[in-house]
């Protein structure tokens, strides 16, 4: 029974993944493809951010390396956007040593201060270079369609995009976390010193998690560009977007392989209905409320609703041994009335 | 060739001088305390050998490399295993985790890895907290992980740092006991300590420093009668 209740669930949420293109409307079914790219963001920023320990708030650089890439290549050169998302996964892979360089040299809050100057910089560069659109952005051509070039009318494809890139990240982060390199980065987050006392070089581990991260990262940026088919570094450059990538793994649980998915599905449906219900007086209440609900949950769950939902079995757990052995108190006094 | 050599080891920090021109050997197979008075600079001298802090002056080798200035990653990899003060457990792994991670050096092998990592906490008396969060686990329960994590990387030397200060008496027993074990595999200790009881019994060679500069190396019964040590831990007659 214990066994079979991880498969019963997984094939539930199988089911109900491939119904829900035919069973959601347009509108609703955006919202899913947006939870599906978010979550995706978060297993890729969970890499640095949970596994290491090494909290980023400049990961939408790599984002808008990804989406900047593979549409230039696209409108400029006309390279297809398969190709071109590798291709931007790898200019975010390589551009991310540079960040690593500059911003590994400190440690807790002050390395995640670096990762937002350097996010900032990369953000002004697009903002002014000309041949990148400069502030007006960049709009990728419609004339074609269909699963050669990523470009389509309705919204379908796009979910399947986003649930495959989803599941390949998580694919990626399980193989990270089952090897040698999940043990090394754990040890890094939760001890450095003792880590560099068993042989560990630190400084390559995290550069390691930084170019595994930043390639999931941009790969998410060309598939949004692909969706959007409109970037500008607004959409794409943001800090907004950086901590929401922090955000959705820190609500779900940093450093665990679902974490991030489960913030995803919480905090885009809160963003959506906050968003719907309040968003229309454009006096911000919804970005209040929104922000409200993160304190709250910071503040009641530090450990994310990952972390809050093992603590609620342990302790459920610990109850029914303590019950238990009052029992076995019970007997033993009774045998000696 | 001695197994770890110091020669003229010091170490400033700004205008304190932690260590002054200390040399010393050790042997291989060998257990040697580093011994004196609180601020006598043992955690220092440690922390030169293990890589922690580049010595200011001086050279220290370990099976004939050099070996001082080198990062503690390298120091680790060419064969110097150490435990600290705090026992720096991964609080995020289980007690197996702890040792399967430094096994990892030699072999990445997930699999093989835990195999030494059973084999460790079992030679450590622990093999009953193999699965159980290494943060439940007591003190003197994570100084023994800290030692077989020390292990796992198949140390030359192994450093210890004040593994039994704040024990109770079945508790450095129990250490000790370790302690000879690990002697009996062909690996040299160095033991940091300031409580005399734990490693006087069991030491073959005693360095004492004082304020930085050493004072007196030799077999336990030589260093408790030499004039310099006692008057260093009780002060001068008057």
């Amino acid at each position: 029974m214990k066994r079979a209740l991880p498969w019963l669930i997984a094939i539930v949420t199988a089911v109900v993944l491939l119904v829900l293109p035919q069973a959601l409307d347009a509108t609703h079914l955006n919202i899913v493809i947006l939870v599906l790219m978010a979550a995706q963001l978060g297993v890729a920023w969970n890499v640095l951010g949970g596994y290491a320990g090494q909290v980023s708030l400049g990961h939408a650089a790599f984002y808008g390396l990804g989406a900047y890439t593979s549409t230039l290549l696209a409108m400029k050169f006309g390279i297809n956007p398969w190709l071109g998302m590798l291709a931007g996964g790898a200019v975010a892979a390589l551009l991310s040593f540079g960040f690593g360089w500059s911003c590994f040299r400190l440690k807790g809050h002050y390395f995640a201060m670096a990762t937002i100057a350097v996010a900032e910089i990369v953000q002004i560069v697009f903002t002014n270079w000309d041949y990148a659109g400069s502030a007006v952005g960049l709009t990728l051509p419609m004339d074609k369609e269909g699963w050669a070039v990523m470009v389509f009318p309705d919204k379908a494809p796009y979910y399947w995009l986003a649930l495959g890139l989803l599941v390949l990240t998580l694919l990626a982060t399980l193989a990270v976390e089952r090897s040698y390199l999940g043990y090394y980065l754990r040890a890094i987050k939760d001890e450095p010193d003792a880590a560099r006392s068993i042989g560990i070089d630190i400084g390559r581990y995290k550069q390691v998690a930084l170019v595994l991260s930043a390639f999931f990262t941009a790969l998410g940026g060309s598939l949004y560009a692909q969706k959007e088919l409109y970037i500008d570094p607004g959409s794409v450059l943001s800090t907004a977007l950086s901590i929401k990538m922090a955000l959705v793994s820190i609500l779900g649980g940093v450093g665990t392989l679902l974490g991030p998915v489960i913030g995803s599905v919480v905090l885009t449906l809160i963003e959506e209905f906050t968003r719907t219900l309040f968003g229309g007086s454009g006096r911000g209440t919804d970005t209040i409320i929104y922000a409200a609900l993160i304190v709250v949950i910071a503040v009641f769950y530090p450990t994310g609703l990952i972390g809050w939902y093992r603590e609620r079995v342990r302790r459920i757990k610990a109850r029914k041994a303590g019950a238990k052995r009052d029992d076995a108190a019970a007997i033993k006094q009774e045998v000696l009335l | 060739m001695s197994l770890l050599e110091l020669q003229g080891v010091s170490k400033r920090f700004g205008g304190l001088t932690a260590n002054q021109d200390v040399s010393f050997s050790i042997e291989a197979g060998e257990i040697a305390g580093l011994i004196g008075p609180n601020g006598a600079g043992k955690t220092t001298a440690f922390n030169c050998i293990a890589g922690f802090y580049p010595p200011s002056a001086g050279t220290i080798t370990l099976n004939g490399k050099t070996i001082s200035g080198l990062p503690p990653e390298a120091c680790a990899r060419a064969g110097v295993g150490r435990t600290f003060q705090v026992a720096r457990t991964f609080t995020s792994m289980t007690a197996s985790e702890n040792v399967m991670t430094a096994a990892m050096l030699k072999d990445r092998k997930v699999g093989s890895a835990r195999e030494t990592a059973l084999r460790l906490l079992a030679f450590v008396n622990l093999d009953a907290f193999a699965d159980k969060p290494a943060a439940s686990m007591t003190i003197s329960e994570q100084r023994r992980l800290a030692v077989a994590r020390a292990l796992a990387i198949q140390p030359m030397l192994l450093l210890m740092d004040e593994v039994m200060a704040g024990l109770n008496p079945s508790e450095v027993r129990e250490m000790v006991a370790v302690v000879l074990k690990i002697r009996d595999q062909g690996i040299a200790c160095l033991i940091v300590e300031h409580v005399l009881e734990g490693i006087m019994p069991i030491a073959d060679k005693i360095v004492v420093l004082d304020r930085g500069i050493k004072i007196a190396d030799g077999t336990p019964a030589e260093v408790s009668r030499d004039p310099a040590v006692i008057s260093a831990y009780l002060g001068d007659e008057a």
